[in-house]
């Protein structure tokens, strides 16, 4: 009998299983449009008895992740998980968790922010956690989901690394949509790969009294942010080392990009989340059109994987990034975008960069979206257009 | 109405001489909450895991790389101490559950915080923490104002008192509004005991913190605590002005212990109020003509308080 059962599960789903298998401790969470389905699953599992957890029904966002940083600062293994204005609610405390160097766990199903109100998919939540220090994954099937919740734990709570991580995928596209999933058949087999152990942080221990979240002065504020960059630069080894653990343990490969027809191609499309299926098809499409272009999906986020990138930035004569955020008055105004051209310029490298917006507030785009991107982008480059002036915001009635 | 308040403490003897508040710390000179942390800490003992939301306290105690506090202790925000202490307690209740900590080892948590990070911004976390009924002892050490900041109004600022934000000007003369009635605010969520306590009378907030802990379910003690440097008082004054504060009425020391009110510090003869308010600059403006509005108002709460109560528990002024 195999240790993995098939079956139909949304991201969402997928989120609470894998907080399920992961066996966590504690789950605080406050529901919100397309996050709920999580917190529904979960207290169904403890209801059930399938999970032995305590769920503190809070009050907010921000004291989700206030109990979870209590708990976690307890010695549990924690889960939360949130969208948009949920994310932005929480957003203090994100730089708290990490400051505490806690391992916590969230999943976000990834939501356009207010205003005007939008419960729909895009990535403006996340971006916008971009400096909080935490490990971030954005996840491009329910599988990448369950097997991403899995992975960041053991990274997380690596004693080298000792930093939250989330996990992101598209609100709706992706939180919404049943895809097959294999989940393990018994918890025991997930937590071979990530056993519960004393835990490997400080934590509140009446026989070892601590001081948690002390006041630093100039003289020491400066030093434990400093050993925050380095525990992220550590996080890049630990990461890689899980990754191969894990497709080693159970066969399924991530790393932090993945790419398709690259061979033989010197222009690329990059994006990440649920919207790198749709980017894949049309490459086929255009294959068959006889244009030979690559796909690239950023998966890791923080820490940013400058290495994987390089070794296949080397080789494109032109790289179309498709955001999925706007950064309001920026250099360029695609967050995603900025740091691949940074990514280039470290090694002076000659590609080009066209930055587009798209997908916002989930307005639709296909894979003739895609192809017209591509070819607009063609025309740009005849033009001798090498980094986009300013981020094309593509689809949108000016 | 009937029966006693629980005492545990009935004189200074039965006081642990253990300390778990260590000396050293940055408090002001003839701060009361360094009095109030230090006997609280005798009656939980160190079995205990403290949260404290950002604040005087929070400040003068935890500068790294220096701690007072030789129990585990962790701050996280200003607004969240409530639900960090209802996380503390679901990972206990948790890891116990899973045998990962011992199972017998009984811990307490208790939240202490301010005015403001209590009853203002963190309000909502403190209020789904009872409704939750998580078990934690929440303290609130009210110095009526946001003392940590430099002496900013707050939702627990007496009216008429000066604070830099409710300044004594030509049109405007310090706070115009009421007190908030908080811990009457918490007693309506109906958890299992909501007391009031005044350091001045250590050994009634001592019992108080003793019961607390000892319920099952959330508890919670407002406590008053007079600031030498927003009050506008000399430092050697504050207990006395804390004793003036039950012995005028202007503060009522009373217990909620699983829906019976009682008061635990009845004043047969009460004083008048001008004696707590001419100790304090934050009153200097007040007329005679105002400290006998405020006069007015104190018999009106005392009239009712005894009506709760059922007999004269607190008594006229007598002078």
């Amino acid at each position: 009998m195999s240790a993995w059962i098939r079956i139909p599960l949304t991201s969402n789903y997928a989120a609470a299983y894998a907080a399920k298998d992961a066996d966590v401790d504690v789950v605080a969470a406050y529901p919100i449009t397309p996050q709920t389905p999580v917190v529904e699953k979960i207290a169904e599992f403890i209801a059930n008895g399938e999970l032995q957890a305590e769920m503190v029904h809070v009050e907010s966002e921000h004291s989700a992740l206030s109990a979870c940083i209590g708990a976690s600062a307890t010695g549990a293994r924690v889960f939360t998980a949130t969208s948009s204005q949920g994310l932005e609610l929480m957003h203090e405390l994100l730089y708290i968790a990490s400051g505490l160097r806690l391992p916590i766990v969230m999943a976000i199903a990834a939501r356009a922010l207010s205003a005007p109100l939008s419960i729909w998919g895009d990535y403006s939540d996340v971006m916008a956690t971009r400096d909080a220090s935490w490990i971030t994954i954005i996840a491009s099937t329910a599988q990448e989901v369950y097997d991403s919740i899995i992975q960041v734990y053991k990274v997380a709570e690596h004693p080298d690394v000792l930093l939250p991580a989330m996990v992101a995928y598209d609100g709706f596209m992706m939180s919404h949509t049943y895809e097959p999933v294999h989940v393990a058949r018994d918890k025991s087999i997930v937590l071979e790969f990530i056993p519960k152990r004393k835990p490997s942080w400080n934590v509140l221990d009446p026989d070892k009294p601590i001081t948690i979240g002390a006041v630093g002065n100039p003289d020491w504020y400066y030093e434990f942010k400093y050993q925050q960059v380095v525990a992220m630069e550590n996080s890049q080894s630990i990461l890689r080392q899980v990754f191969d653990e894990f497709s080693k343990k159970f066969g399924r490969g991530y790393d932090f990009i993945e790419t398709y027809n690259m061979d033989g191609s010197d222009i690329a499309v990059l994006t990440y989340g649920g919207l790198y299926g749709t980017v894949v098809e049309a490459v086929d499409h255009m294959k068959k059109q006889g244009l030979n272009i690559g796909a690239i999906r950023l998966r890791v986020f923080r820490p940013w994987p400058t290495e994987e990138l390089l070794k296949v930035l080397k080789e494109l004569r032109a790289v179309i990034v498709i955001d999925r955020a706007i950064g309001f008055g920026a250099a360029l105004e695609g967050p995603v975008a900025m740091e691949v051209l940074t990514t280039a310029s470290k090694k002076g490298l000659n590609v080009a960069l066209h930055s587009y917006i798209a997908s916002i507030g989930q307005r639709t785009v296909i894979e003739e979206d895609v192809i017209a991107i591509v070819k607009k982008s063609l025309e740009l480059l005849e033009k001798g257009v090498t980094i986009t002036e300013r981020s094309i915001y593509w689809g949108v009635r000016q | 109405m009937s029966s006693a308040p629980k005492v545990y403490y009935k004189t200074v003897f039965d006081i642990s001489k253990e300390e778990f508040f260590a000396p050293g710390h940055g408090l002001c000179t003839g701060c009361t909450v360094g009095t109030i942390v230090r006997l609280l800490l005798k009656v939980a003992g160190p079995n205990t895991i403290i949260v404290n939301p950002t604040g005087c306290l929070e400040v003068s105690t935890t500068t790294f790389p220096y701690t007072s506090w030789r129990v585990p202790y962790i701050h996280v925000a200003f607004e969240n101490a409530a639900a960090v202490a209802s996380g503390v307690e679901a990972a206990l209740k948790a890891l116990k559950a899973k045998g990962l900590i011992d199972p017998n080892k009984r811990i307490n948590v208790i939240a202490i915080g301010g005015d403001g990070g209590t009853a203002d911004i963190g309000f909502q976390a403190l209020s789904g923490m009872l409704e939750r009924g998580h078990k934690a002892m929440y303290i609130m050490y009210d110095n009526e104002a946001y003392m940590n900041t430099g002496i900013q109004r707050s939702g627990t600022t007496p009216q008429h008192a000066w604070t830099t934000t409710t300044p004594v000007g030509r049109v405007l003369r310090g706070k115009l509004q009421f007190k908030k009635p908080v811990a009457e605010i918490v007693a309506a969520h109906r958890i299992p005991y909501v007391a009031t306590a005044n350091p001045a009378h250590f050994l009634d907030m001592m019992n108080k913190f003793k019961r607390g802990l000892e319920v099952e379910g959330p508890s919670f003690i407002h406590v008053l605590q007079p600031c030498t440097t927003g009050w506008r008082f000399d430092p050697r004054l504050g207990i006395k002005i804390a004793r003036l504060a039950t012995e005028t009425a202007m503060w009522i020391n009373w217990e909620q212990d699983h829906g019976e009110f009682r008061v635990t510090v009845p004043v047969p003869k009460r004083k008048h109020v001008k004696h707590y308010i001419r100790l304090q600059g934050r009153f200097n403006h007040l007329t005679d003509a105002d400290i006998e509005e405020l006069q007015k108002l104190v018999d009106k709460e005392v009239e009712r308080i005894n009506k709760v109560v059922g007999k004269e528990v607190i008594g006229p002024v007598v002078e």
